[in-house]
């Protein structure tokens, strides 16, 4: 914690040293600014604390700049040898071999320099500090910490505000109500609303108190909540504010669990979505095709790094470099592959994840499609040995993502527009996560929809109930088991595209999914989309709840596996179990 | 089965023994370190571990190759076994470790300062070796007997004893477990008084591990034979005529998990002596596929064939790991694709094979058994 101010000033003063004082061209309102700053510096008692009050009104930041550096001995007077007067200056952060640093004027941002032209360079010891003392020092953090409220930007007042309401000082009361008079912003004017009441807690007046807690519970003010037990608990409260206090401890704790409850089904809706997109892909393949794909995990891979190829190929280019381990003649064997980058910017890389989205599915589709035909359809007739041979594929993708893209994770950035959030009363949602829950619910309509509705869907199902009778009829079973596969291993690739936006994309990724893809389907009940849609909502939601209640992950985990093969016991068919008259 | 081909059997049965048990440990204890026929201490190890392997590579087979049940489990409880070894021998550090406490050094650093209650009776050798089977077995049995009361077989039953195993080994990776977390056990020194990094010591857990591979075999060989052996294969056939003639088909199946994981938790006990680490990743899903392999490419439903391919394939990726360690996994990988799908008897079926296919070279019209065998008792399991 200590360290935190000092990394303040450096942070501050390295802003300060170039970032605004090297700019030439400065607006008319800065300039005016600046030479207020210059007078408020060389002025002194209540002309000095009236300057700094106005100057707190002027949101510009080379205020807040010069007055952090001022309260830390940081301004300097140079006595200017042409014109006899004292001129108030900064030192830049870098200093030479003799800890020695270029002085910046503050009344325009330059460089001190001397009659001939040369900047010159000076010794903190051996120039003149601004004087402060306590009281200034005071006043200037008050227009430090007012000065944000006048900021242009609607996020940085909101924060100042916060800030100021939790400092538990009344004198900011009169700031604030002047604030809430011009602001227009509705949350800063509901934060605002917020700081002063919980300024007024500190009122000497039961009454005051008493209706700041009241206004803060019909506010449910869930930052207030420690500052109100806090009165509570003050040795010497007076009853009526205790009891105020504890009516509104209860109804803003009510309103945290609320926001805590729906925050965690949210996550746990957006986990299951997740789950859903990839376990309907193994419902499909396992469940339909009776075949038990271990590398359904590497389709989910395949989806990610495609985005993370197209992600690259917008931007900077891809490519990579195979050394094979063996040498012919002496001479290593390498083989690669380079894509020049679009090099695309703004709107246009945003964008890369709209192309990525398709991409993903086809290139796992396409993967499917190549060891359906290569290895599966021997083992049509054996589903547990595609278990084991399925795993040997699996294997082999990991070790070649690993050659092809490192052992690390690679990363994927979310475009802007899945970036940050919206809270509807307190509870904060994130866009990637709507994201990914609208997209799961489109993937499963548009699923049923392919199986009910489509020629191929009504394939595909007289093929999965009776492989020999959809033959004799004349159906391609072949050819049906290859669409099949290859749509059910694009449905892993679409949710490797979602992975990449919300976790890590990295060799091992469709390993950390497999075992609960394949729980999902069975808990649903083999064959069954239904089923599958809500194991996996069910799963994902019962997953984070119980990691929010225990405190740790793998707990929940644990939890939820075994509560999985005790239902089983009880229903063997898994939830929505398709009935049959064959035995076994 | 004719006498000849029985004869031959246990011929070989007990030139194997005397090969693993004598000749090898000789070898390694009797020649000058140089000689041609010198085994080196770092090779008996190897093969200990290697034996090990074997044990819990037959356990697998008795599940798979003789019962029809594919058990992902396995590994769980060879590990199971060995934690409760290395248990024992984490006591038998004493004040050795790093802290020089009387404790285990990762107690001490979770801050620990006396042994935790459960800890105590570890100190006893017979205590721990008793654990060592009665931990695995009792899970065997619970699980078994909730697993096949309920009628789960084939792809489920292979699916939940993965998540058993899954979620045990995400248990074992706590710290709060007491049982070392993440990096397990390590650091063994003694083992009933003798020293752990003597070459003698070493040479003496080898001729154990070899003496238990024979007796597990030889047990299993034995029950194989019985009624209750031809019972078991029949489940493995046609589960539904068993149960129709009579038998309780779940007793024999519960009967035959626990047995099995007493077997792996045998190959856990011998393993950790002899490799000197144990972790919960030994207990991870791709252990118990990598067992599965083994049989796989030895030939299951033979009990020969899992010990030929636990040292095969191990032997293997001790080769390839040291020459090629990037491309072990894709080695590894397409045998697996390769024997799955061309040689479903594995290396015992492969001369069989090659008769029929020399066959169907003369006689286009013959049929091919090799393939068709196997998959037809899988089929009536699973559909």
């Amino acid at each position: 914690m200590k360290m935190t101010p000092r990394l303040l000033v450096a942070i501050l003063s390295a802003g300060l040293s170039w970032g605004c004082f090297s700019a030439r061209a400065q607006t008319p309102p800065e300039d005016a600014t600046r030479q207020k700053l210059v007078q408020t510096i060389l002025s002194e008692g209540q002309a000095q604390q009236k300057l700094l009050n106005e100057l707190a009104d002027s949101g510009v930041k080379v205020v807040r700049d010069v007055l952090t550096a001022w309260q830390r001995d940081g301004v300097y007077l140079y006595d200017d040898p042409a014109g006899g007067t004292k001129v108030p200056i900064l030192l830049e952060d870098q200093q030479d071999a003799d800890g020695k640093a270029r002085g910046i004027r503050i009344i325009d941002g330059q460089f001190v320099k001397d009659a001939a032209g040369k900047e010159l360079r000076f010794a903190s010891s051996d120039l003149n500090t601004a004087e402060t003392d306590m009281r200034l020092r005071s006043v200037i953090q008050q227009s430090v910490d007012t000065l944000a409220l006048a900021s242009a930007n609607p996020e940085e007042r909101n924060s100042a505000v916060l800030k100021l309401g939790n400092s538990q000082k009344p004198r900011y009361i009169p700031i604030l109500q002047n604030r809430l008079t011009k602001e227009t912003n509705v949350e800063v004017r509901r934060s605002i609303d917020e700081a002063i009441a919980l300024l007024q807690l500190a009122d000497t007046d039961p009454k005051v108190q008493i209706a700041a807690v009241q206004h803060l519970a019909q506010l449910k003010a869930i930052g207030s909540v420690d500052n109100i037990k806090k009165l509570m608990t003050k040795p010497g409260a007076n009853g009526d504010v205790v009891k105020a206090c504890q009516s509104a401890t209860n109804v803003i704790e009510n309103h945290i669990s609320f926001v805590n409850f729906i925050g965690t089904i949210f996550h746990g809706l957006s986990l299951g979505s997740i789950l859903l997109v990839v376990a309907l892909g193994l419902a499909i393949t396992f469940g339909l095709m009776g075949i038990i794909n271990m590398a359904h995990g590497e389709m989910i891979a395949v989806g990610a790094y495609t985005c993370y190829v197209v992600q690259n190929i917008f931007g900077t280019g891809f490519g990579f470099t195979i050394t094979l381990p063996f040498s012919f003649g002496g001479k290593m064997i390498h083989f690669g592959l380079h894509l020049p980058g679009l090099n695309a910017t703004g709107w246009t890389y945003e964008s890369y994840f709209l192309v990525a989205i398709p991409l993903s599915f086809l290139m796992a589709a396409l993967a499917g499609l190549l060891i359906e035909r290569t290895v599966i359809r021997f083992l049509y007739r054996r589903p547990l040995e595609s278990l084991l041979a399925t795993w040997g594929i699996s294997l082999v993708m990991q070790q070649l993502f690993r050659m092809v893209f490192g052992a690390n994770n690679v990363q994927v950035n979310s475009p802007s527009w899945l970036l940050g959030h919206f809270s509807i009363n307190d509870v904060t949602f994130d866009y990637n996560r709507v994201f990914v829950i609208a997209f799961a619910i489109v993937i499963v309509i548009g699923t049923w929809l392919l199986l009910t509705k489509t020629p191929l869907g009504l394939l595909i199902r007289a093929v999965m109930q009776n492989r020999a009778m959809a033959s004799s009829l004349g159906v391609r079973t072949a050819r049906v088991n290859m669409m099949t596969f290859a749509f059910g291993s694009g449905l892993a690739g679409l949710a490797g595209a979602f992975l990449s936006q919300i976790g890590n994309v990295g060799p091992s990724l469709g390993q950390t999914y497999i075992v609960d893809s394949f729980m999902t389907v069975v808990l649903g009940g083999v064959g069954s989309i239904v089923g599958t849609v809500c194991s996996a909502f069910g799963i994902g939601t019962a997953d984070e709840v119980l990691q929010q209640t225990t405190g740790s992950p793998v707990t929940g985990k644990i939890v939820v596996l075994m509560a999985i093969i005790l239902f089983l016991q009880w229903k063997p068919g898994g939830l929505f179990a398709s009935r049959s008259r064959s035995l076994d | 089965m004719p006498p000849t081909k029985s004869k031959i059997g246990t011929w070989g049965l007990l030139a194997a023994a005397l090969l693993l048990v004598v000749v090898l440990p000789s070898l390694n204890a009797f020649t000058a370190e140089h000689s041609v026929l010198h085994v080196s201490n770092f090779s008996i190890n190897l093969y200990g571990k290697y034996l090990c392997y074997a044990i819990l590579a037959i356990s697998v087979d008795l599940l798979w190759g003789y019962t029809g049940m594919l058990s992902l489990g396995q590994a769980l409880f060879f590990t199971l076994g060995g934690y409760m070894m290395g248990m024992y021998l984490m006591r038998m550090i004493g004040d050795l470790g790093q802290y020089h406490k009387p404790i285990p050094d990762f107690l001490v650093f979770l801050g620990w300062s006396t042994l935790p209650t459960f800890w105590k009776p570890f100190s006893s050798f017979p205590f721990a070796v008793f654990m060592a089977f009665l931990l695995p077995g009792v899970l065997a049995a619970l699980f078994g007997f909730l697993a096949f009361r309920s009628r789960i077989r084939g792809v489920y039953f292979s699916i939940l004893t993965q998540a058993l195993t899954y979620a045990a080994c995400l248990l074992f990776f706590r710290n709060s477990l007491l049982l070392g977390g993440n990096n397990g056990f390590t650091d063994f020194k003694f083992i009933l008084g003798h020293d752990l990094r003597l070459p003698e010591t070493q040479r003496a857990l080898y001729i154990a591990t070899a003496l238990a591979l024979i007796l597990v075999y030889m047990g299993c060989r034995w029950l194989s034979r019985t009624k209750f052996g031809l019972v078991q294969q029949a489940i493995r056939d046609s589960e539904n005529r068993v149960l129709f003639s009579g038998y309780a088909a779940s007793s024999y199946k519960l009967f035959v998990f626990v047995f099995c994981a007493l077997i792996a938790a045998l190959g856990g006990i011998l393993y950790v002596p002899q490799v000197g680490i144990i972790n919960p990743s030994e207990m991870g899903t791709e252990k118990s596929l990598e067992a599965v392999v083994w049989v796989a490419v030895g030939g299951r439903g033979t009990l020969i064939g899992p010990v030929i391919g636990a040292i095969f394939i191990n032997a293997l990726k001790s080769w390839t790991t040291r020459a090629y360690p990037d491309i072990w996994l894709l080695i590894l990988g397409t045998l697996f694709i390769l024997v799955t799908v061309f040689m479903p008897k594995g290396i015992v079926g492969l001369p069989e094979q090659l008769r029929s296919l020399r066959n169907r070279g003369r006689s286009p019209s013959a049929p091919t058994p090799a393939a068709e065998d196997v998959s037809k008792p899988e089929m009536a399991k699973t559909k």
